[in-house]
């Protein structure tokens, strides 16, 4: 299933790169892929800004917007504001 | 009183008489109990509960650190989350082997919502780290942490901070012996999420559930008002009227909860507004034209007008709410689908409540 691509802020800064490789094992939608030892995007519209790859990347060279895309959180609260998790386990759950 | 005192003297006691210990394993740090790998009924009751919001609140493990088998100073580090869910699932796939969990005081939250809101994160593994003195326990200096914690956790961060290295397990609990068995290498496949039908499908309980108090309270308002007419208050306008209200309310809310997330691939559009409102118009499609006397028959074309926005919002609120529970809809997209949608939600959902009541009086 795909959601909203074009509203997708993931941006990379190609320049800082050092290809460890971190941002692809991390992402759970194989956005980056390395080629030349350098990660690119293979399917940024795939990105749900969970912002696993930016915080894992030693090189500060990815930037994001990230945050628990949840309506139900945000109406309440606005963004930026942890959701009320409910009872939920597993890979398919949040807030 | 250091760290490891504390935490010694002060959690390992009430974690020993837990249903799903089994003895001690004693460490150079002091004595870690030790946990079953099977399941037992009462943590399946658990689990059942848990499901469907009853008691949730209590469904935590104490944090600290476990073993499981026989762990030696060379074995594997585990993270996970307090959730027992979460942590019950873990400990079933690893029955035959020798690790160690080091649970996170995620307060009860699983893994993926504690990383989205850092309790699950590089300063709780470096806490835990530290208050269960893991480095004298083992002679390694490595952590495997679930790949849905990474969005809380910085690996590098982590490694500066407490001298271990952060592995990335899979996704998924079910491929944590495959993934041990080949080395700690996952497949890509084993790093992607994924959302069938099934993984829906569990959700469905609680979203039912937690919905189901607001639900009522209009579905009731709703069949009260209904008495309302030119004559005055009469049971024979909640029946008339009342009756139908509240029905529409709660099919309204059945397609939001429980068809809006298991057909979520096949209703139209990509964004969740756009597909709830698209279930909604089939449910108004299906109550006026079905077998039934519906407001066609009937003639009320006020109330046919007023459920064609009523529904129609009221489906594609809730499952815009439903966007909290998947796993590929990003917080821009969400943020886009509220600044577009919500308005004309509201608006329909006003000018609906406005054609009904007036539907009342008009005859
Ligand atoms: S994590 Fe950062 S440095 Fe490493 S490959 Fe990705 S972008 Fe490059
Ligand atoms: S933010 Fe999450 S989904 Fe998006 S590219 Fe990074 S790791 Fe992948």
């Amino acid at each position: 299933m795909r959601y909203l691509e074009r509203a997708v802020t993931l941006e990379i800064e190609p320049s800082r790169c050092n290809g460890c490789g971190m941002c692809a094992s991390v992402c759970p939608h194989a956005v980056f892929r390395l080629e030349d030892h350098r990660a690119v995007m293979a399917d940024r519209g795939a990105c749900m800004e969970c912002g696993a790859c930016a915080r894992n990347c030693p090189q500060q060279a990815i930037r994001v917007r990230s945050g628990v895309g949840c309506a139900a959180a945000l109406l309440a609260g606005g963004p930026g504001c942890a959701p009320t998790c409910g009872p939920k386990d597993g890979p398919t759950s949040c807030c | 009183m250091s760290a490891d005192e504390r935490c010694t003297s002060a959690t390992v006691p009430d974690r020993r008489d837990e249903p799903w210990l089994d003895g001690m394993r004693t460490t150079a740090a002091g004595e870690v109990p030790r946990v079953k790998t099977r399941l037992g009924a009462l943590d399946l009751l658990g689990a059942f509960e848990a499901r469907w919001a009853i008691g949730r609140m209590e469904y935590r493990v104490p944090p600290g650190l476990y073993a499981v088998g026989e762990p030696t100073a060379e074995s594997t580090v585990l993270v996970t989350a307090n959730y027992k869910l979460s942590f019950d699932r873990l400990r079933r796939v690893l029955g035959g082997r020798n690790a160690w969990l080091l649970v996170l005081d995620t307060k009860g939250v699983n893994v993926w919502c504690a990383a989205g809101k850092g309790t699950f994160g590089t300063d709780e593994i470096v806490r835990q780290v530290g208050a269960t003195g893991l480095e004298r326990i083992v002679s390694h200096r490595q952590l495997v942490v679930p790949q849905l914690g990474a969005p809380g956790v910085s690996a590098h961060e982590v490694h500066r901070r407490c001298g271990f290295r952060v592995v990335y397990g899979p996704v998924r609990a079910e491929d944590l012996p495959a993934f041990l068995d080949a080395g700690l290498r996952a497949s890509p496949e084993m790093r992607r999420v994924r959302f069938g039908l099934l993984d829906r499908a569990v959700l469905v309980p609680v979203e039912l559930v937690m919905g189901a108090r607001h639900m009522a309270l209009i579905a009731a308002s709703a069949l009260l008002l209904g008495g309302l007419g030119l004559d005055g208050y009469s049971l024979a306008n909640v029946r008339a009227h009342g009756l139908t209200a509240a029905a529409m309310v709660v099919a309204s809310f059945l397609a939001g909860t429980v068809l809006g997330p298991l057909l979520l691939p096949w209703l139209p559009g990509r964004a969740f507004a756009v597909k709830g409102a698209v279930l909604g118009l089939v449910l108004v499609g299906a109550f006026a034209l079905g077998p039934w006397p519906g407001p066609v028959q009937t003639g009320a074309w006020l109330h046919l007008a007023a459920w064609t926005l009523l529904v129609p919002a009221a489906v594609s609120f809730v499952v815009l709410n439903f966007t909290g529970a998947t796993t590929f809809t990003s917080l821009s997209g969400v943020l886009l689908e509220i600044r577009y949608a919500v308005p004309l939600q509201k608006a329909a959902a006003v000018l609906g409540l406005g054609l009904w009541v007036t539907g009342l009086f008009v005859r």
